[in-house]
């Protein structure tokens, strides 16, 4: 900290709290893709191998629910966070869902979606962006509606003796198949979409690591939200939000830890791929 | 009391001995009266002049020899009314004192009797003119001959041993000059039952050395027509013991006793002549003439130098250690030097052992010795020969423990029997011996199931053979033998012809649990093969299984998960349909209980066999499926086609920021000092 050189500071994007629930929730995540995928596709060789390092189906059981119970955290912790931000910054729900910083989609992202679009058929200019593109909340939200879809029908699999004293036996097979299919959709779209919207995008290649340090340059503020930075500075408190990069080192490590989760990722979606297309029964 | 009694009996004695008195008195007359009417013109009388004289002698070979026959004992013998000259009719007008008269010829008269004799033993040796040799008079008697029936005839039934005793019994010239087999026959006859019969307790009927060979047809037992050659023993022993073969069903098999004697134990093998008893006398003097050569460990056979050793105690602790060696090697001759020479077949054990032998005859080893085939098993193959045990012997070959080795020298791979099989079972050996039933019998279980357990000892045949123990539509009573409750339940079960009806080929005990690999049914590897058990006939449930949770996590190897026999039952499987399933209305909750603690009858509302491919079935699956599915493809498309046409406007930005980069750069360098940079660096 001996000279506080402002070129050399960052800007924070995201809070500690925030950083850690994404590496829990991708521990999570991939935990459970790669259990209960097994399962899905168990009729491949993959499945086998893969339920043989997990220690057995059994064992993958375990991990599977334990894992599931770690997403509840995520989530719940994130709600519990929501709070605390409404207590903190904000008057009333209603200011923090429709204020600035808010993830629910408004207009303006209706119309950013329809200037997107146009941009890419050059019809257009890039839109401005703010703090949160429309991508990056259908992202978000897509997560409300996974844990909403499959936190249910896992827990009624999960328990199926309970949930069947008010709900039909064939409720679990209907349970089955949208618990599944929804994962699969999830799985898909995060290790594709998601992986190229955030990672892969040519100008980002080969990642983006700002989810784990919570810091982006300046100059990628000015380049990729260019609405929200002109409001920071408008209002002056960009410099608040300015700290220092992390150590090497410490970059390194996160970058090994996004690098596995990649590959994992993609070998998922290879998996995929080839169970759908060359093994599906 | 008993003074009035003896008083009684008194009285009857004295009437009694009255009525004899007065019989024998008439009797006595009338003898007189007959004697005196014969005396006066008695035939020979002229002859008893002289031979009525005890007195008178002659000398012949230098012997001194009396001429005297006792006139009354001829007179009341069965020749008496013939005369002197009847017989020594050479005498007939002879004057006084007349020449040594020729020999009687008793075949004047006894013509049958003396063509016999001529053919017999006794007739040749006179023939050949031994001097030992009997003559009729040697047994009958000359003078005093009286009818057979009478007990003072030289030849009635109680005195023939003696007849025959005064030359075959030990010390006589004959038994110490002429070759006769046996030894001390009288003695030995006198102490047998025969003789004890006769002898001792009388009994007339008992049989004497004439009964067996015959009066007058005295043959060796080596001439085919003596009625004790080894062909005739058995119809001369049954003219008394006629129905032996009663007795004797289970060491002789009753037609054979006649029409192939030669094949069977002769009744002498067991009962020796002379010692007969009604006890065996087969380990003594047969068995040690054959062991004079047979206890040499050298001897070995010229034809194919098999050694014939035969170890005497191999046999005396074997199963036949009471049974002669003749008994088995039932061809031998005892009248030769080497008895054995006469044989012309190997031991056949079936005049013993006849059930078995018939069993056996109709199974595929007997099928294959029945052609000759070389590498079929006979008896000693199994059981060996003079060390053959039973099979409750743990030394036994054929002990339980040792029954799946013994079979493994031919049916191992490899091996003779496997090498020509060419059905389904492989690495037999291998593979019983790592199932349940060959653990159990390592661990020394000796009641477990082994080969013979299944296929029989004797009747071993081939599945395809409706009568064989493992065709298939007696797999389950083959089973069912140890197994019963089971197969009690089987035989309830949709699975049992009986009940299921069906004219498809139905599943018995192995098609589920193998033929020789039967495992435990709670090892991991039946849990988990017992879907593609199911699912050769059960092809589209087995699929539809594999489609729900249970039959996803059992193909990733998870054994707890409910497998079809969980649900269905194992043995007494039914149809879902009837009261008694275990997955009928009544009872499939209780059945999901067994996993599912608390399970009620809507959680048993789970469909186990659901699958998204069946609208009409499962419609709320399939439409589920289909709606995700399109939800999937839809979520894709959108998410696909936006990161496509992004792609375009991505690489153009990274293609400006790079020439951003470039040019910030080169305005760096131009701008900094050197000095600067040689800092940084």
């Amino acid at each position: 900290m001996p000279n506080r050189d402002v070129a050399e500071l960052q800007f924070v994007r995201f809070t500690r709290l925030q950083r850690i629930l994404h590496i829990c929730m991708i521990v999570s995540f991939i935990s459970l893709a790669l259990t209960g995928l097994t399962l899905k596709f168990s009729y491949t060789k993959w499945a086998a191998v893969l339920s043989h390092l997990f220690g057995g189906f059994e064992s993958a059981g375990y991990i599977h629910r334990s894992a599931a119970v770690v997403m509840f955290g995520v989530f719940i912790t994130h709600l519990v966070d929501l709070y605390r931000l409404k207590r903190r910054e904000h008057s009333s729900w209603r200011s923090l869902v429709l204020g600035p910083g808010s993830m629910v989609p408004n207009r303006r992202d209706w119309s950013e979606l329809v200037g997107t679009l146009k941009w890419f058929v050059g019809r257009g200019e890039r839109p401005a962006y703010g703090r949160w593109t429309y991508w990056e909340k259908f992202d978000y939200f897509a997560v409300f509606w996974g844990i909403a879809v499959i936190g249910s029908t896992g827990l009624t699999l999960w328990f199926p003796v309970f949930f069947t004293r008010f709900l039909p036996g064939s409720f679990l097979n209907i349970a089955t198949i949208v618990h599944s299919d929804e994962a699969l959709l999830a799985t898909g779209f995060i290790f594709t979409v998601h992986f190229f919207n955030t990672h892969l995008r040519p100008e980002k290649f080969p990642m983006d690591i700002t989810v784990f340090t919570g810091r982006m340059a300046l100059e990628e503020l000015k380049r990729d939200k260019p609405r929200e930075y002109e409001a920071l500075v408008a209002s002056g408190k960009l410099e608040e939000q300015m700290e220092e990069a992390y150590q090497p080192i410490v970059i390194r490590t996160i970058r090994a830890f996004a690098w596995v989760a990649l590959a994992v990722g993609f070998s998922i979606v290879l998996w995929i791929i080839y169970a759908m297309l060359f093994a599906y029964r | 009391m008993a003074e009035r009694k003896n008083a009684r009996w008194k009285g009857k004695g004295c009437a009694a001995r009255g009525a004899i008195l007065a019989l024998l008195a008439i009797a006595f007359s009338l003898l007189l009266l007959e004697r005196s009417a014969c005396a006066a013109d008695q035939p020979g009388a002229e002859c008893l002049a002289c031979h009525g004289e005890k007195s008178l002698t002659t000398t012949r070979a230098r012997k001194t020899v009396s001429l005297f026959v006792d006139g009354k004992k001829f007179a009341a013998s069965v020749h008496g009314s013939f005369g002197c000259t009847g017989c020594h009719a050479d005498l007939e007008g002879k004057d006084f004192p007349h020449e040594t008269p020729a020999r009687v010829n008793c075949g004047t008269c006894h013509t049958a009797e003396q063509e016999l004799y001529a053919r017999s033993l006794h007739g040749k040796a006179i023939a050949r003119g031994d001097p030992l040799a009997p003559r009729c008079v040697n047994c009958h008697g000359n003078h005093d001959i009286v009818p057979v029936k009478d007990q003072r005839s030289a030849v009635a039934p109680l005195k023939v041993p003696f007849v025959c005793g005064q030359c075959h019994q030990e010390g006589t010239p004959v038994s110490r000059n002429r070759q006769i087999a046996q030894d001390n026959i009288l003695g030995n006859y006198s102490e047998s039952i025969h003789g004890e019969a006769l002898l001792k307790k009388g009994l007339s009927v008992a049989p004497t050395c004439a009964t067996c060979h015959t009066a007058h047809s005295i043959l060796p037992h080596t001439d085919p027509a003596s009625s004790i050659a080894r062909r005739n023993i058995a119809a001369t022993c049954t003219k008394c013991h006629s129905q032996i073969e009663i007795v004797h069903r289970k060491i002789i098999r009753g037609e054979l006793w006649e029409k192939q004697a030669n094949v069977l134990p002769a009744c002498v093998d067991c009962h020796q002549p002379h010692k007969i008893r009604n006890v065996y006398y087969s380990q003594g003097m047969a068995d040690a003439d054959c062991m004079r050569c047979h206890a040499d460990e050298k001897l070995r056979r010229a034809r194919d130098d098999k050694s014939m050793y035969v170890s005497a105690s191999e046999v005396s602790h074997s199963r036949h250690s009471k049974i002669a060696c003749s008994q088995c090697h039932s061809e031998v001759n005892a009248s030769r030097v080497r008895p054995c020479e006469t044989i012309t077949r190997g031991v056949d054990c079936t005049s013993c052992h006849d059930e078995i032998g018939k069993l056996y005859a109709t199974s595929i080893h007997g099928q294959l010795t029945g052609k000759n085939d070389l590498n079929a098993p006979s008896c000693k193959e199994c059981h060996g020969t003079h060390g053959v045990l039973g099979k409750q012997d743990p030394q036994s070959s054929t002990f339980a423990t040792n029954v799946p080795g013994l079979c493994a020298r031919c049916h191992r791979e490899g091996q003779k029997a496997a090498v020509r099989y060419t059905g389904r079972q492989h690495e037999i050996i291998a593979n019983y011996t790592e199932s349940i039933h060959g653990i159990l019998l390592k661990n020394g279980l000796t009641v477990t199931a082994t080969c013979t357990s299944c296929h029989t000892a004797h009747h071993i045949l081939p599945r395809s053979d409706p009568q064989s123990s493992v065709n298939a539509a007696n797999v389950p009573v083959t089973c069912g033998r140890c197994h019963h409750g089971i197969e009690e339940q089987f035989e309830n079960s949709i699975h049992a012809k009986r009940v299921g009806g069906s004219t498809k080929e139905l599943p018995v005990c192995n098609d589920c649990h193998t033929a020789h690999a039967i495992r435990r049914t709670d090892e991991d590897n039946f849990r988990l093969d017992i879907m593609g058990k199911c699912g050769r006939c059960h092809e589209d449930i087995a699929k539809t299984y594999f489609d729900t949770y249970h039959g996803k996590v059992s193909r990733l190897g998870y054994t707890k998960a409910a497998k079809c026999y969980d649900c269905h039952g194992s043995h007494d499987v039914l149809r879902v349909t009837d009261p008694r399933s275990h997955l009928s209305r009544a009872n499939v909750a209780a059945t999901c209980q067994k996993c599912h603690a608390g399970a009620t009858r809507r959680f048993a509302g789970y469909l186990t066999h659901a699958t998204h491919h069946d609208p009409k079935k499962y419609p709320f699956v399939f439409y589920t499926f289909w709606g995700m599915t399109g939800l999937l493809l839809g979520t894709f498309v959108v998410g696909g086609l936006h990161t496509l046409l992004w792609l375009p406007r991505a690489f153009q930005m990274r293609r400006e920021l790079r020439e951003a980069e470039a040019n910030a750069k080169t305005a760096m360098s131009a701008e900094t000092p050197p000095a600067k940079e040689g800092t940084d660096a």
